[in-house]
């Protein structure tokens, strides 16, 4: 890199600050976890706001930092879809017919609750692939930091490998799932604070709004797309090929908008763990909808400065972003490149406790909802079904180490192996794509049995794995991203993006339909008092709260939805 | 709950807002501002840190003398 970035003493010393601040909360929380309901789950104690906040937070890892700036350079404000699209409307359901069942039930994860209302298997499947995934998830996340911090700062890979991950884990050692969230508030002001003064001063270098427009028609023009196609974000999405996603308006909305959105926020357990800490039914269900507010006004902090980047690149005057082998622009360079252009000593080093702010963030939601999921859905189901309370809570924390180990194990084998790092990515999302399909069957339709659901869950994962084998995006190679069943593939897709969306949409449409059939050929095992409190026909409506009405889950639900829409015309 | 999360948030801004305030006074006029577009950068959004800062102390008091009531 020929731009590295040169810290100053101020900038190490808010970044020792920030390290401070977030070890001393572990430290002072260290006494709160006297149970393991206290460790996995803040005891259900967590006000709605700061569960609200934390349910975001634990999403924004320095990935999704990293990643959604790159998308912006790349595909303009269409990326917002990842937002106003495959997010809000996902955070609203969850948030009023969801979490009634995950809530209410008392169930201690997203795998037990399957427990429960369908079976073992149907759990154990589900807990298995989850706690591989954050694991590797995190390691990953983790050799991208340290890589990044490696290039721009020239920092130590080890060095800041192993500091991240023992911050993380001495937090968390400490104070269990309070201290995570606890620290995803802190986080959460961290990163708006930190960035938002870059987003200003990329705004006014590219000339504001308009000049931003202006550049970026330009953009568009010179590859050939309708010169709005980075900054509307529905206008070209008519057919696949007017827009740099390569994405079609259908395969938009059905396969981000509903089958990956839906997936992610209403199955996942790394976000819905914060809504059970809730201390409360009401601020359980008022969590996600929280959450969907700044959830909403993300893309003006993290997609705009990547369409800032790309403008100011190709308009060719001091800023530039830099270039990868190929010749092609280092889209994930955004952030580091625009801290390194606009701030000055002293705010860098906010802009950069940011980012490892958003980068902790995300770690410690994957290693709060592993040692959750490992604990009590894997060792007190299958190893040692008697232990005591005390014993799952030593287990809680010897698994915190062992998952931060672990984690950091990925990170090295990443270094070796990317390839390897790509294919488990791939195998995670055809076990992720169906899973919304289950849920949704299990929480409102009695019927649906644990054979219907373990073996629909397996269809859809193997529907997924064939369709992936079948097709192929345009210009790709046969191999990891796909084509590898039949030669020529029996369909190719104009972009990744598109392959991955349908993908979804079949694996959720073969899972919906052989649960169904399955089901039907089954015998449910459960009887209707099993199943009170997990299926919406059996269960009793919470009794209405005296709230003003957008105090109420369903008004401020509507609120949300309705800002999600004006957000979208006025982008559009 | 043993810690209202206000209090460290408020400090720790507090404490960045006294650092970039301070740092950009000291720093001001300098070259370096170039880089943000010839705003004294530290010293504006120091002060905006300070506020928050305060602003999150000033809640969690309120919340404790609320709770004391």
């Amino acid at each position: 890199m020929h731009d590295s970035i040169q810290l100053g003493g101020i900038d190490y010393l808010i970044l020792g600050v920030y390290f401070v601040f977030v070890l001393g909360i572990g430290w002072t929380l260290r006494r709160h976890a006297k149970t393991s309901e206290d460790f996995f789950l803040s005891g259900r104690s967590i006000p709605a706001w700061i569960a609200g906040l934390a349910f975001l937070s634990a999403n924004l890892g320095a990935q999704e930092m990293i990643g959604m700036a790159a998308s912006g350079a790349k595909y303009g404000i269409a990326t917002s879809h990842f937002y106003w699209v495959g997010a809000i409307p996902a955070m609203v359901f969850v948030g009023v017919f969801m979490m009634p069942f995950y809530y209410g039930s008392r169930a201690r994860s997203v795998p037990e609750y399957l427990k429960l209302r369908f079976d073992e298997k149907t759990r154990g499947f589900n807990a298995i692939s989850f706690a591989t995934m954050t694991v590797f998830s995190s390691g990953i996340s983790m050799y991208a930091l340290a890589k990044l911090l490696e290039l721009l700062l020239g920092w130590d890979f080890h060095l800041s490998l192993w500091i991240s991950a023992v911050i993380v884990l001495a937090y968390i050692y400490l104070g269990g799932l309070t201290s995570a969230i606890y620290n995803e508030v802190l986080q959460f002001f961290l990163i708006v604070l930190g960035f938002a003064p870059l987003v200003y001063l990329g705004l006014s270098d590219v000339g504001g709004w308009d000049g931003l427009v202006a550049k970026l028609d330009r953009v568009a023009s010179a590859r050939g797309y309708a010169p709005g196609a980075w900054t509307e974000s529905w206008a070209s999405m008519g057919s696949a090929s007017a827009n740099p996603m390569g994405v079609e308006w259908f395969g938009m909305a059905m396969g981000l908008g509903f089958v990956l959105s839906f997936g992610y926020w209403c199955t996942d357990f790394l976000v819905v763990q914060r809504a059970m800490a809730a201390n409360s039914m009401a601020a359980a269900r008022r969590t996600p909808l929280i959450a969907a507010v700044p959830k909403m006004l993300f893309p003006f902090l993290i997609i705009v400065p990547g369409m800032i980047a790309i403008a100011l690149t190709e308009a060719g005057g001091s800023f530039s972003l830099p270039k990868m082998a190929d010749g092609s622009w280092d889209y994930t360079m955004v952030i580091p490149r625009m801290l390194a252009q606009y701030f000055p000593p002293g705010i860098l080093g906010l802009g950069l406790t940011a980012l490892m702010a958003s980068f902790m963030s995300g770690m410690a939601g994957n290693v709060t909802a592993f040692n959750t999921v490992w604990t009590y859905d894997i060792y007190q189901s299958y190893i040692k079904k008697d232990a005591s309370d005390a014993h799952l809570l030593s287990v809680g924390r010897m698994t915190t180490v062992f998952g931060v180990l672990a984690s950091v194990g990925t990170a090295y084998l990443a270094t070796q192996f990317n390839n390897i790092m790509d294919f488990l990515q791939l195998v995670f999302a055809f076990v992720n794509a169906p899973l919304f399909a289950t849920f949704l069957l299990g929480m409102f339709w009695r019927r649906a049995t644990g054979h219907g659901a373990f073996f629909g869950l397996v269809l859809g994962t193997m529907a997924a794995a064939l369709h992936h084998g079948l097709t192929l995006p345009a210009s790709a190679r046969v191999g990891i991203k796909g084509g590898w069943l039949v030669s020529p593939p029996l369909h190719a897709y104009t972009s990744e993006m598109a392959q991955n969306f349908w993908t979804a949409i079949w694996a959720w449409t073969v899972c919906f339909v052989a649960t169904i059939a399955i089901s039907h050929l089954t015998v449910q095992r459960k009887s209707d008092a099993e199943l009170t409190g997990l299926v919406y026909s059996l269960t009793p409506r919470p009794p209405r709260e005296a709230l003003a009405w957008w105090k109420t889950p369903e008004g401020l639900g509507a609120l949300v939805l309705a800002l999600a829409v004006a957000l979208n015309v006025i982008f559009w | 709950m043993g810690l209202d999360i206000r209090t460290p948030i408020g400090l720790m801004f507090g404490i960045f807002g006294v650092l970039l305030t301070g740092y950009g006074l000291a720093t001001n006029g300098s070259d370096v501002y170039q880089r943000s577009l010839g705003h004294n950068v530290n010293l504006e959004w120091g002060a905006v840190l300070l506020v928050f800062g305060g602003v999150m102390l000033w809640l969690a008091r309120r919340a404790r003398s609320g709770g004391a009531r």
